[in-house]
């Protein structure tokens, strides 16, 4: 009970803390605008710690969080393996791969008129489709390691990507093409000098939207079968253990890889698009 | 420097356009003649619709006219722009976010293959020219919009072509940053002696500018007057307040009305 | 309608293509059905056609091209086997059959669409919530974007499990995982849309002297369609996927339960037919949200 009460103090606490900051003169500050939200996760952990605890929640329903940053701690070798075999050779390759047909498909497809009647309608409805659904077939033809895992990476990747940079190589005024055309140039420096610049922007929109989706590929795909080591597969198998506490180290690591890989790629894009109005 | 009425650079007989729509043909253009010689400042006037920026796009090669015959330089439209023939200043300044000013002004440098220690000169030059110099490494959002304005004029100057064709380059801009452009326009035309066509819709501008005034009218697009203007070639601003100004003002809303009568 | 040609040319094609990629892909398994049948093959030795290449061992047993688009258990089923395998499981079995795949494609669409409703209604709550509290808007928003860059998905197994072990098994375990997959997109996109009348619109319902309430249902919610409707698109798509892979570790059936199913016992063709019909479910969910968007946006002037 005790553990109960002092949950609901301290919500009641740091909830009022926030609101003050929120409300406060500065609030749109760098600090506060970082310090709001860490108060706030932080109270969602102490709450869940407290709250296993004072219900007494069995292990196998819900570990508490200092549980799993222990086993988090204590296991970063197997987390490590699964983090290479998962992230580095699975869901990096698939992207890079998949991500570079894509771009390549949208110059010719933004080049071929026929193309892009054709089969960016094509690739607008496959973008929406549930294509992890592959996973079973891809891991059938290319076997149980990373190859089959790159493989519905590069599957899930190519049609976000694709929409996504034509939609971009499309996004020039009549004004800048006009401009264009009256320097005589030429197809090539049209598409170097104008449109690609132009189309940055949503070419990292695409390349962000497929950061999420090839981790996602990658883990989904083990669950259709892996070698005896990879995050989904550990995820999968701890699951069968009723490891959660594993199973939680596990998605604390996918998390972290997710995100980091996103801000990465954030990163590059705030210095490649700088002069876009919504970096600026 | 006297016109040179031998040989017009640009010459325009009996063009014809239709651009053909959704909702039936529209004559844009309809038999309009005219002679364009060196170093003339032409002005292209009338209500919207009447064509001016239509024609101004012919010249560039833009627009391909369907009937009569259109020469510049003694070429095709077509074949002029492929020889680089003309800068061409749009309504918006149009810089690429993603460059710095010089960068823009060198955008048609790179395309048409002039060496880095070339484009690095006449950026340079053109910046001093518009009165742009220290600018050059500024991107084109931290700058107001007159600035930018001037910096796309110096774009279209870098190659220096012999003619510059100008469609309302200063329609976005207020009153008083457009008075001291159109005096540095002025001052610039003096300096480097080039032909330059104007499509404005302002008749102070016009006449302030203009060595010659086309006044068009729509429906179909049509040239109603074309007035020589006798105004000296050196021109204060206080020109404006002389009656030579305003007789030939008056001379051109004339014609605009008179386009518009038989319209009604 | 002009793009009509095209498209059917590029389907066309891939159908095409499809058929020339079956040859190859099953060639080796064919010869060697076809070898047993006392057929000839070159090379005779399984060994020696172990090691050559697809395309050559084609070239080189050009008879038993036919054969390879009948296989039972095929690498790549042909077209054909999977249109009809998929007329056979929806149309000629019982509706209630365990292999009937409309049965299993009605228990994928019910979690789907539960999930997919919880996850709405929750994340346009919160969205309300977000765009009306400073608190709520500088401590959880943060949060809902950096949760859109994690792998949620792989939580999937592990809520199945652990509701199943408190005694919650069958639609819901799934429509949780929906939920929590539709919920974000839906909380992005809405809190945008809220927040998209400019100043002029809003000082415009200041001078009415208008109140929060009124501001809401005036004017932040019918601005806000174009973008509710953007993100229930991407909701319900993963949503879909949510149900297929919250699917993978029972035995309850779906849509997702027959491709590990097939995948196990190399059931190439049951995998195929299952994956057209999800594609087709999904396809047919993100049509139904597109009528519905440009009905409500006609009826409100905005398309």
């Amino acid at each position: 009970m005790m553990y109960l009460i002092a949950a609901v103090v301290i919500w009641l606490g740091l909830w009022a803390l926030n609101a003050k900051l929120a409300n406060g003169p500065n609030s749109d500050g760098r600090m506060i605008s970082l310090a709001v939200p860490v108060i706030f996760g932080l109270t969602l952990l102490i709450l869940w710690e407290l709250a296993v605890r004072g219900l007494e929640v069995p292990l196998v329903i819900l570990p508490p969080p200092s549980l799993i940053a222990q086993t988090f701690a204590s296991q970063l070798p197997i987390l490590w393996a699964d983090f290479v075999q998962t992230f580095i050779k699975g869901a990096l390759s698939g992207y890079v791969i998949g991500c570079a047909a894509a771009f390549i498909t949208a110059i010719l497809v933004d080049r071929y008129r026929i193309l892009k009647l054709g089969l960016l309608p094509v690739g607008n409805f496959m973008a929406a489709l549930p294509i992890v659904g592959t996973a079973p077939i891809l891991v059938m033809w290319f076997g149980f390691d990373w190859h089959s895992k790159a493989a519905v990476v590069v599957v899930m990747v190519f049609f976000p990507m694709l929409v996504n940079t034509v939609a971009g190589l499309s996004e020039t005024t009549s004004m800048q093409r006009d401009l264009m055309r009256t320097y005589g140039s030429s197809y090539m420096q049209g598409l170097v000098k104008l449109r690609l610049p132009a189309a940055m922007p949503f070419i990292f929109n695409g390349l962000k939207i497929s950061s999420t989706l090839a981790l996602v590929g990658a883990i989904v795909a083990e669950f259709f079968g892996s070698p005896t080591l990879g995050m989904g597969f550990r995820i999968s198998t701890s699951v069968g253990q009723l490891a959660l506490d594993m199973v939680w180290a596990e998605i604390v690591s996918a998390a972290l890889a997710g995100s980091l890989f996103y801000g990465i790629i954030a990163a590059i894009e705030k210095r490649v698009t700088f002069w876009h109005p919504s970096q600026r | 420097m006297a016109p040179d009425t031998s040989n017009p650079v640009i010459k325009a007989e009996a063009l014809d356009l239709t651009f053909q729509t959704n909702d039936g043909p529209v004559h844009a253009l309809k038999d309009v003649s005219l002679d364009i010689h060196k170093g003339d400042f032409v002005s292209f006037i009338g209500p919207s619709g009447c064509g001016k920026t239509t024609f101004l796009r012919c010249i560039a090669g833009l627009e391909h006219p369907t009937g009569g015959s259109l020469s510049v330089n003694g070429m095709t439209p077509e074949a002029a722009r492929q020889a680089r023939a003309y800068g061409y200043v749009f309504q918006a300044a149009g810089l690429y976010p993603w460059r710095t000013i010089a960068r823009n002004i060198s955008l048609p440098l790179e395309i048409m293959g002039y060496s880095k220690a070339d484009q690095k000169q006449r950026v340079e030059s053109v910046l001093d020219l518009v009165e742009l110099s220290g600018f050059g490494s500024k991107f084109p959002w931290q700058l107001s919009g007159g600035m930018q304005q001037r910096a796309s004029i110096a774009r279209a100057l870098s190659f220096d072509a012999d003619i510059l064709l100008m469609d309302e380059p200063f329609g976005a801009l207020d009153e008083i940053v457009r008075d001291h452009l159109n005096e540095q326009l002025l001052a610039l035309w003096a300096r480097t002696e080039k032909t330059i066509g104007f499509v404005t819709h302002s008749i102070p501008e016009a006449v302030y500018l203009s060595t010659k005034i086309v006044v068009m009218s729509p429906r179909p697009g049509r040239i109603a007057d074309v007035i020589e203007s006798s105004l000296p070639r050196q021109r204060p601003l206080d020109i404006r307040d002389s009656k030579e100004f305003i007789d030939i003002a008056h001379r051109v809303r004339e014609g605009l009305r008179a386009g518009h009568a038989d319209d009604a | 309608m002009r793009a009509v040609i095209p498209v059917l040319t590029v389907i066309a094609a891939i159908v095409a293509l499809w058929y020339v990629a079956v040859v190859p892909m099953n060639i080796k398994e064919t010869l060697t059905q076809l070898e047993r049948g006392g057929a000839e093959v070159t090379p005779p030795s399984a060994q020696d056609r172990r090691d050559m290449g697809h395309i050559a061992l084609v070239a080189k047993n050009s008879f038993a091209a036919s054969a390879t688009l009948s296989q039972d258990r095929p690498r790549l089923p042909a077209p054909h086997q999977v249109a009809s395998e998929l007329w056979d499981s929806t149309v000629d079995k019982k509706v209630t059959s365990k292999r009937n795949l409309v049965y299993h494609g009605w228990i994928t669409l019910s979690a789907t669409l539960l999930g997919f409703a919880i996850g709405t209604g929750l994340g346009i709550l919160l969205a309300v919530g977000i765009v009306h509290s400073r608190v709520m808007d500088k401590s959880v928003m943060p949060w809902a974007i950096v949760s859109q860059t994690i792998p949620i998905i792989a939580l999937a197994p592990m809520i199945v499990v652990v509701l199943y072990s408190v005694g919650l098994q069958g639609l819901f375990p799934k429509a949780v995982i929906s939920a929590y997959l539709s919920f974000f997109p839906v909380v992005v996109g809405m809190v945008k849309g809220l927040r998209s009348p400019d100043q002029m619109q809003l000082d415009l319902l200041k001078t009415y002297n208008a109140n929060t309430n009124q501001g809401f249902w005036k004017l932040r919610l019918p601005a806000s369609m174009p973008y509710l409707f953007a993100s229930l698109k991407i909701a319900v798509a993963a949503a879909m996927v949510g149900a297929i892979v919250g699917e993978l570790p029972v035995q309850g059936g779906g849509l997702g339960n027959r491709m590990l199913t097939g995948s196990y016992y190399g059931q190439t063709i049951q995998i195929w037919s299952a994956l057209f019909a999800a594609a087709i479910l999904a396809a047919t969910l993100v049509a139904a949200i597109s009528l519905i968007q440009r009905g409500t946006l006609k009826r409100m002037g905005l398309s």
